[in-house]
């Protein structure tokens, strides 16, 4: 089956292309890009891209599809469907699962579902450690083997900092990248915001920005001193921030991501004490999101990755303390995007694709994705950046609703996703 | 959410003006007379139901608040709930909405989650009336602790106030810096550094609404012009000394000893010695000052009993200003106006 990719405007950061460019796809891959005077094919189907950008597919390093084990919150399926609607053709799914996706078995069925819904890529990143409890190595080189791409104990970050060093020396053999939710959590313990003004304001527990740059602090001198290559997850605070950057002038081998959220919302939004605000990292104070801003700028943060966490209502429906952390991110990601970065001025449009699809795939090494090169896999992102849309909560493909964003308008869009040369998405 | 028959909610002290604030306690004077009759009933709330919601143990609030309906003539139901809706496997919004569905007038509640009330009345047809939400609000206790201060002071502008103790935990010193420096006190805290935080003295700066974010849906109104405050008006101080120095008024707040466990503080021995309300601190104020305490009091740990004793002690006097002011805040939360 042959399929062109017509009239649209390529921009394909790792091959340095930002041109007018017909993508022929055929068997899955790109086999040939034309120029728009070029005749395609015989017997091709076309799909008409007139006035539409035509990215690499968008690889989000960093959500939570819940399965298995709280299908009520969302299943690698509906995680699929809602990817697939916001732009993102892969996905990596952190392993706290339930049990955690610390061994082979878990993280085949994972592609297996993935495979089954034929929806988006589903890459899943193993745990660290046994349970993600901080204390044995996970079976690394084993889950590697079975397709994942990272190691990770997100949401409880390993405390230990001789066993992290440990985990960043064997994940080096296989070539995994150690992820870091960086969070001290003797700082952090019983923490339910920021802390600063707003926290004391409203007598609600803070998270102070320092709890996160101490363990960026540390994670980088592991990773100085092991050669392992780090990836900080949803950077937040100025300090590490200002600490990625210096990693990275002295080459240290250090990436890091930021979230939607972190970029567009700041402490002042949990005045209301609506829990949809509600998340770890907290949105931080307006300095650090300044600092946010500056470090996508200057290139010190890689990529966007949504943190998609998905909650049950219910979940939510409660105290604000008692609460879970977290909101879905993956039908706002690309419109936040454009609202707060590329419509303001503060990015272009390559570097929002490099952002999310390049360097992605380059974090991860995932190989034939990030590109529209002939050879690449056919996962392309098509964008109309003057679509008008609304994000409504009620119409997420999620099997949850906890996005602070219910209601928000939107300038740009994905309008047609592509996975291995198939149509999964049209607006 | 939309309130009936002119409802209003009393969340918390921070978004009313100190017009609405001097409004609740001339409405609070005129209900004292009512406490001290042979026949301490009134027919104006005949009719109207109040539930007190609470979720965390309380003597003395629940005990007033009950007293204040029933003088008015409410029906007042007490419900206690061991901790959290969340024991029961309901959550917080359906507790809201089951006791919504029995119309009552006006539900008052106290919960150990800061932001409880302000949830509520998001969902909640009843005036929603803060009794104490974790470490965010009290409102009534800053309104009859003022109800204290006019009493022996006569008025708040530039009066000196020092708020000594957990800074950090304190609803009442939440409520009372936002009250007293609206009405033109200036407040100086003090306690151990574990719990005075860094940037304590911008508390009262952030009063303005953030940009883009919606706003409190069922609050009361946002404070007007005449609730400015200067910056100058909330100190905070190093030493326990500096704030008592030169004060017309010493509030103590209590230290509330399970927050022991976080080792907030060495021991309360220490805490006494080093941070306790004495005679001889006391004698730092002015000679006419006046000391106040929400209680319930630990004597000897943050106010040496021969203090909470003496004269200058009107710890009893906020008690008993305390039922006027939530007559008049039940009053003014199902439809009655404040005296003009």
């Amino acid at each position: 089956m042959k399929l062109l990719i017509a009239n649209g405007h390529l921009i394909d950061p790792a091959a340095q292309e930002n041109t007018g460019m017909n993508v022929l796809i055929e068997d899955g891959k790109v086999s040939a890009w034309l120029r728009p005077n070029e005749k395609p094919p015989e017997g091709c189907e076309v799909f008409d891209a007139s006035g539409l950008l035509v990215a690499p597919g968008f690889i989000d390093l960093h959500v939570h599809l819940r399965e298995p084990g709280q299908e009520h919150k969302e299943t690698i399926a509906s995680g699929a469907a809602a990817a697939v609607a916001g732009g993102w053709t892969s996905v990596c799914p952190m392993p706290n699962t339930n049990p955690v996706n610390d061994n082979a078995a878990i993280t085949r069925y994972m592609i297996e579902q993935a495979e089954h819904a034929g929806l988006a890529n589903v890459f899943p990143i193993g745990a660290i450690t046994k349970s993600s409890d901080g204390a044995e190595l996970a079976e690394m080189g084993e889950m590697k083997a079975a397709g994942a791409v990272a190691v990770s104990d997100d949401g409880r970050p390993v405390p230990n900092a001789g066993i992290m060093r440990r985990a960043m020396q064997y994940a080096k053999d296989f070539g995994l990248p150690v992820i870091d939710h960086c969070e001290d959590k003797s700082l952090s313990a019983g923490g339910v915001m920021h802390e600063g003004r707003v926290s004391l304001l409203l007598g609600l527990k803070g998270m102070p920005a320092l709890a996160e740059d101490i363990d960026a602090v540390r994670d980088i001198i592991l990773a100085k001193d092991t050669g392992a290559h780090v990836h900080i997850a949803h950077v937040s605070t100025k300090g590490a921030v200002d600490a990625v950057r210096r990693a990275k002038n002295e080459g240290i081998n250090v990436t890091c991501e930021v979230t939607p959220h972190h970029f567009t919302l700041t402490d002042k939004f949990v005045e209301g004490y609506d829990t949809n605000y509600k998340m770890a990292p907290p949105l931080r104070s307006e300095e650090h999101l300044e600092a946010i801003i500056e470090g996508i700028k200057d290139g010190t943060i890689d990529a966007i990755a949504t943190d998609h966490a998905p909650h049950h209502h219910d979940e939510k429906a409660l105290e604000f303390d008692r609460a879970p952390m977290g909101i879905t991110g993956l039908e706002t990601a690309v419109g936040l995007a454009f609202n707060e970065l590329v419509h303001k001025g503060i990015i272009s449009l390559e570097r929002l694709v490099e952002m999310c699809s390049a360097n992605p795939a380059r974090i991860f090494s995932l190989e034939g994705r990030g590109t529209l090169r002939p050879g690449s896999v056919a996962d392309i992102t098509v964008i109309d950046p003057e679509a008008k849309w609304t994000y409504s909560n009620a119409e997420s493909r999620s099997r949850s609703r906890n996005s602070p964003f219910d209601g928000w308008e939107f300038t740009g869009r994905a309008v047609a996703t592509f996975v291995g040369g198939k149509l999964v998405f049209q607006a | 959410m939309e309130k009936p028959f002119r409802r209003r909610d009393l969340l918390g002290i921070r978004e009313l003006s100190a017009a609405e604030i001097k409004g609740i306690l001339d409405t609070s004077e005129n209900f004292l007379e009512v406490n001290v009759r042979e026949i301490k009933k009134v027919p104006t709330l005949r009719g109207k139901t109040v539930i007190n919601l609470f979720f965390e143990n309380s003597t003395r609030t629940r005990t007033s608040f009950e007293l204040a309906a029933k003088r008015l003539s409410a029906d007042a139901v007490n419900i206690s709930v061991a901790s959290s809706s969340l024991s029961k496997g309901e959550t917080l919004v359906d507790t809201a909405l089951n006791l919504d569905a029995m119309n009552p007038d006006c539900i008052v509640v106290r919960h150990g989650s800061a932001g409880v009330p302000y949830q509520l009345a998001k969902v909640s047809k009843a005036a929603i009336i803060n009794a104490g939400d974790g470490s965010n609000e009290h409102p009534t206790q800053a309104l009859l602790d003022a109800m204290t201060i006019r009493e022996h002071k006569k008025q708040f502008d530039g009066l000196e106030v020092a708020i000594v103790g957990d800074i950090l935990h304190s609803r009442v010193a939440r409520s009372n810096i936002h009250l007293l420096t609206k009405l033109g006190a200036r407040v100086r805290v003090a306690g151990p550094g574990t719990l005075v935080p860094n940037g304590f003295e911008h508390l009262i700066h952030l009063g303005e609404r953030p940009s883009g974010s919606p706003p409190y849906e069922g609050g009361v109104a946002a404070a007007s012009a005449d609730g400015v405050v200067l910056p100058q008006q909330l100190q905070v101080c190093e030493h326990i000394e500096d704030a008592i120095r030169g004060a017309d008024v010493v509030m103590i707040l209590r230290i509330q000893r399970e927050r022991q466990d976080a080792a907030y503080f060495p021991t309360l021995r220490e805490y006494s010695i080093h941070y306790g309300l004495t005679n001889e601190r006391l004698d730092l104020a002015k000679k006419d000052a006046i000391v106040l305490h929400p209680g319930p009091m630990n004597r000897g740990i943050e106010i040496a009993s021969e203090v909470a004793d003496s004269s200058r002690s009107l710890i009893l006097d906020q008690v008993k200003y305390g039922v006027a002011v939530r007559m008049a805040v039940l009053y003014l939360a199902t439809g009655g106006s404040a005296p003009t």
